[in-house]
């Protein structure tokens, strides 16, 4: 196990790069901690999965160097690398047993059959599949085989990284969580680092202790989830993290105040002047509907989901969602919305900007 | 709804009927009749019943060329098919070179039999030959025409450069329809060449291989053309495979009763092994779709 340090990579994947646009992974630096369990947030096609490769060593780097500790493995094959990896879509040897396919990562190493024997009593016990061991994994159902995929990869126990590419993609919704709770506890029990990929930030949240938010090949942002909600450090993560996700406004910054199109809003915080496209975002949660304070605003229409309401409405000429707490009326004298001041955000070309105290 | 009853659409159905029974059965019912009558020409034709069939079961003759024909498909197959499945496996997944080893490869499939014979035969000829002459500049005692090993060496090798291809370009297309995943999944798994040979790229390619198999199994038991010009069955009887010796029979001593007996029972051997293929992959199928 060890600590895993990417130092300055990048990659394209044409061999003769022109711009910064023909780099599916922009110049990065990342450390991932020994033991962490990360979860990779991103859409589809920012970059994961590149990423994911070159930890592993499925895929060479274009530049840059990946150590392990203080081992540079950047030109290391993966075996030598030492790392489990979970895919997409299920790999499973179609002629072996089950039993063949659990034991194989460690049949290959030449490990002692007694220890072999029980490693894979103990992981199909792990992933509920101790009476279809002597079964051919030939026929089995996608989450059967997906789930010999993850018993594949959590197999051995001395890898130093644990990777999972968007592994539950086919797995039924219950049996979804009840494996995410197996990772977890496995995690917990063993301590390996894991990096687990995926583009559901249910997931994302419920699987780690640090997430990463990736956007156009780039780590926009790592922190707890509570970081993530309260301080996004990019649009991106207002965007993508949250349900809806972050209401942005184009505004015009002058010192402690945002100008926008309906008017004008306090930030409590002093920002000087901000160069480049300048907005401010706010959570769902944190704007307020009231009878008149704060800009005016256009409801459309109004969703119950459950345990609040959903406004849909529109303000400075843009749409914006609020959520009303369970029990507050929404009536037509609500005529402006209100954002509460320590919760707003201020954003020049997408990338979050301090303040200082006004 | 109440079906409708109209007979009429039966005519529908007649221009198929006239095709197929001019092209498959009407052909196929003389032979029948070949082979229970005996004939001296001029259409009288004379009750045999099933003499002809039992005079080919036994004849020694038919044997002999069963025995051959046997031995020549068995072998061309252990080499043929290995040998397909290596090239697939060493051709280039894609690119420039991919595209121009697709081409080399599908070459020999597009000559006509009878020029794969022609050039066989020239290319072995010790006095004019590339291959022939050369062979016997180095010494070596190699003529195809009255050594009975060397004619079947040059039949088996001219079948191999005719037919690997084929086996080749199946297998290849198997090995292409891999997803990546499975070789990434291997590489983790720290699995051995044989190991991602034996139980990822074998499994992958199982059905086009059978499909290979059938094709050259039925290919090779029906050859003609391309022995009858290099060998013409010969020296002797030595590569007188069972469709040569057919046409012997049939149009050289116009022995047409035996003749049409032992066609009959060469299409059902045909049909008996085709049926042991389909009923094996169709099983295959249905397993992959459970």
């Amino acid at each position: 196990m060890a600590r895993i340090t990417l130092q300055n990579l990048a990659h394209s994947y044409l061999s003769h790069p022109r711009g910064e646009a023909d780099f599916a992974l922009k110049q990065m630096d990342h450390v991932w901690d020994d033991g962490g369990a990360y979860a990779l947030l991103g859409s589809s096609g920012c970059g994961k999965t590149t990423l994911l490769n070159i930890i592993s060593g499925l895929l060479r780097p274009s530049q840059g160097r990946v150590l392990f500790g203080d081992r540079d493995v950047t030109g290391e094959e993966t075996a030598e690398r030492n790392i489990a990896q979970v895919f997409q879509f299920p790999v499973v040897y179609d002629t072996m047993t089950v039993r063949d396919n659990l034991a194989f990562p460690l049949k290959n190493r030449r490990m002692d059959a007694a220890y072999v024997a029980g490693r894979v009593q103990h992981v199909a016990r792990m992933i509920g599949m101790e009476d279809w061991l002597d079964r051919k994994a030939k026929g089995l159902t996608a989450d059967a085989k997906q789930k010999i995929s993850l018993g594949r990869g959590m197999v051995r126990e001395d890898v130093n990284a644990i990777l999972f590419d968007e592994p539950l993609t086919v797995i039924d919704p219950h049996m979804k969580w009840e494996l995410r709770t197996q990772l977890k506890s496995l995690h917990r029990e063993f301590g390996h680092t894991m990096i687990y990929v995926t583009h559901d930030q249910t997931e994302a949240l419920t699987f780690a202790d640090k997430v990463v938010v990736m956007y156009d090949g780039r780590v926009v942002q790592m922190g707890t989830p509570e970081e993530l909600f309260e301080k996004p450090a990019h649009t991106f993560v207002g965007y993508f993290i949250g349900s809806p996700g972050m209401n942005l406004f184009d505004a015009r910054i002058e010192g402690a105040r945002a100008h926008l199109a309906g008017g004008a809003v306090e930030l409590g915080r002093s920002y000087g002047s901000v160069a480049g496209r300048t907005q401010i975002g706010i959570r769902p949660e944190y704007a307020v509907l009231t009878r008149g304070e704060g800009i005016p605003v256009t409801i459309r229409r109004v969703e119950d989901v459950g345990r609040h309401r959903l406004v849909r409405a529109e303000a400075a000429g843009q749409a914006l969602s609020i959520v009303v707490p369970e029990g507050m009326p929404v009536s037509a004298d609500l005529t402006h919305v209100s954002f509460a001041q320590d919760r707003i955000s201020v954003y020049a070309d997408d990338w979050r900007v301090e303040g200082s105290a006004a | 709804m109440e079906k409708t009853v109209n007979q009429k659409a039966w005519f529908l159905v007649l221009p198929v009927l006239v095709i197929v029974a001019f092209s498959a059965i009407v052909p196929l019912m003389t032979v029948v009749n070949y082979s229970v009558n005996d004939t001296f020409g001029n259409n009288q034709f004379f009750w045999v019943g099933l003499e002809w069939f039992e005079e080919m079961v036994t004849s020694e003759r038919l044997h002999d060329a069963l025995g051959r024909q046997i031995l020549f498909s068995a072998i061309i197959l252990a080499i043929e098919v290995p040998l397909g499945i290596f090239i697939a496996l060493n051709m280039p997944k894609k690119g420039f070179w991919g595209s121009v080893v697709l081409v080399l490869m599908a070459l020999p499939l597009l000559i006509p039999f009878n020029v794969v014979g022609t050039i066989w035969q020239i290319f072995g000829r010790v006095d004019i030959g590339l291959l022939g002459h050369t062979l016997a500049a180095f010494g070596i005692d190699y003529n195809y025409t009255n050594d009975p090993l060397d004619a079947w060496i040059t039949v088996i090798v001219m079948d191999v450069w005719h037919w690997t291809s084929l086996v080749a370009l199946l297998a290849y297309a198997g090995l292409q329809s891999i997803p990546q995943a499975y070789y990434q999944a291997a590489r983790i798994d720290q699995a051995t060449r044989w190991a991602i040979f034996r139980y990822i790229e074998l499994p992958k390619m199982q059905g086009v291989l059978l499909i290979a198999i059938l094709l050259r199994f039925m290919d090779s038991f029906m050859i003609y053309t391309e022995p009858f010009v290099v060998t013409g069955g010969g020296p002797g009887n030595s590569t007188t495979f069972l469709s040569i010796d057919l046409v012997k029979m049939a149009v050289g001593q116009f022995d047409l009763g035996p003749a049409a007996a032992f066609s009959i029972m060469y299409f059902l051997v045909i049909l008996l092994v085709s049926w042991v293929f389909y009923t094996v992959m169709t099983n295959l199928d249905r397993e992959e779709a459970r």
